[in-house]
């Protein structure tokens, strides 16, 4: 046996969160992910995808970074930076966008937390953290009223994924958790320690992220493992994390979003706002592009015959290549093997067109799924 | 030092598949140390139609292994002609991962060469193995 992806080795260079001598005390997996020590499961990958599913799972994502951007110039700086419009946001919002190189291409996504007037925090990737502060910084060079700052190191981060993650947290802050919003957030305490509860996440499934000091995360993560227990709540690693976002038909960044590609042939038209008034990093590229037409698409893809679809297999039709896939795997919700992809212009996108997915040289027959595959049942 | 995570009557070969020899007809599989490396099974790919038509050299490649978050490549531990593939992991893939020794075999060859089979590890050469590698 040869695993052609198989689990990084440990090495001392790796960074590791607050969390690790937990993860290892659980008996986690750890792997290298983004220069990162991390795990990828616990119990079992399809378990804990399960308990995400059905109960709730708790996901470390200390990893991720923060930073701070403040000050009365701090929402012209943003609204520069990203094509989404932040000036939408009131106190206590969130906004999903990308920062974009001039080209269009995506540097990163992530998350705009309005916490206040003039206060925000940008929470992005852990792989591109580096260089995403680097562009904050060039880009802030010069600008009056603003300050930068990287709370990565000092931030925790964890998420509480599930249908029963608010009955799990309720009990252990005053915040009421009804009352936030999906992509929204309070700032407020989880058994004393505070917090920014957001109502937010990466698996299709209703959930918080609490964000608190590095050095208290700990505690949290014992806190919501213990009160979990009764309610079949689990650790889940990066896996799950995985498996239930690609189901979500979410984009990772690294594989349906690199700087080769835009926001628009990623399907998030929905969070370019070309009209918004500013003339943003990548504009001028983004308007271009849709005068042009797009260069490619992403569609998912469903296998009608049995085989396991993965990144980079070639997506055909008619023994023509039509583009590849940036994501794949079996779906253990759905119980179907399933994939994202790019397919170039010109090629089949409509749902229920016959597609192959090459697996090893073999075509496989497959149809073009609409996204997301899947969609939690609103209650 | 057998132990039910590495039965004394099987042989391992460096890839981490196990060979037991009954007569001329080694049963194949992977061992359990490779099991909890991949993870949950998923799907198999394994060369299910091809019995009393195909024949593997040792160290050739018979078949994929999927599991949640790999794609892995199985190898003949020993040359011989396929006999049969186990049609239960068709279906029950998991197999893999609950009896990596037992319900989870994968093929059967009428062996060539029996021995090939001294070229490969015992229980307790296997042992070492993987604990040196892991």
């Amino acid at each position: 046996m040869s695993a052609d992806s198989a689990a990084g080795t440990s090495s001392a260079s790796l960074l590791r969160t607050p969390l690790y001598e937990r993860h290892r005390a659980l008996g986690a997996r750890l792997v290298e992910f983004s220069g990162w020590e991390m795990p990828v499961q616990y119990s079992g990958i399809l378990d804990e995808h399960r308990a995400v599913r059905e109960r709730a799972g708790l996901f470390d994502v200390c990893h991720m970074g923060e930073f701070r951007v403040e000050g009365d110039g701090a929402l012209d700086f943003l609204q520069r930076l990203v094509p989404n419009n932040v000036a939408r946001l009131a106190d206590n919002q969130a906004l999903y966008s990308q920062i974009l190189r001039p080209d269009g291409g995506t540097l990163d996504d992530l998350i705009i937390y309005r916490l206040g007037e003039g206060r925000y925090m940008v929470v992005v990737n852990a792989g591109t953290m580096q260089k995403d502060w680097a562009w904050f910084s060039e880009h802030a060079a010069g600008a009056d009223e603003l300050t930068l700052t990287n709370v990565s190191a000092e931030t925790g981060l964890i998420a509480l994924q599930g249908p029963r993650a608010l009955a799990i947290l309720q009990p252990l802050t005053e915040t009421p958790l009804a009352d936030i919003a999906y992509y929204h957030c309070q700032p407020g305490a989880v058994v004393g320690i505070p917090c920014i509860i957001s109502r937010t996440g990466y698996t299709g499934e209703d959930g918080f992220e609490l964000y608190c000091a590095a050095e208290q995360v700990g505690v949290l993560w014992d806190a919501l493992l213990d009160a979990g227990k009764a309610e079949g709540l689990l650790p889940a690693g990066l896996g799950a994390r995985d498996t239930l976002r690609l189901e979500a038909g979410y984009c990772l960044y690294g594989h349906e979003l690199t700087e080769e590609i835009t926001p628009l042939e990623a399907g998030l038209g929905w969070t370019v706002k070309l009209d918004k008034g500013v003339d943003f990093i990548g504009r001028d590229a983004l308007v271009a592009e849709k005068a042009q037409g797009l260069r490619r698409k992403l569609v998912g893809v469903e296998l009608t015959e049995r085989g396991v679809p993965r990144a980079e297999y070639p997506i055909t039709q008619q023994g023509q290549t039509l583009g590849a896939l940036t994501s794949g795997g079996m779906a253990p919700t759905l119980g179907k093997p399933i994939g994202m992809g790019y397919i170039t212009s010109g090629g089949e996108t409509t749902p229920g067109a016959s597609v192959a997915i090459e697996i090893r040289g073999k075509p496989v027959s497959a149809v073009i799924a609409p996204l997301p595959f899947y969609k939690r049942p609103r209650s | 030092m057998a132990t039910d995570d590495q039965p004394a009557n099987l042989k391992f070969a460096p890839t981490h598949e196990w060979v037991r020899l009954d007569g001329e007809i080694a049963t194949i599989g992977i061992s359990h140390f490779a099991q909890e490396e991949l993870g949950d099974v998923v799907f198999l790919d394994l060369p299910w139609d091809d019995a009393g038509e195909r024949a593997f050299q040792a160290g050739s490649h018979f078949g994929d292994v999927e599991s949640v978050k790999a794609t892995s490549e199985l190898f003949a531990p020993v040359s011989g002609a396929l006999v049969s593939v186990n049609e239960a992991l068709r279906d029950q893939p998991e197999l893999v991962n609950r009896s990596p020794y037992g319900d989870g075999w994968m093929l059967t060859l009428r062996v060539s060469d029996p021995a090939e089979l001294d070229k490969l590890m015992d229980a307790d050469a296997y042992a070492a193995f993987t604990n040196e590698s892991h």
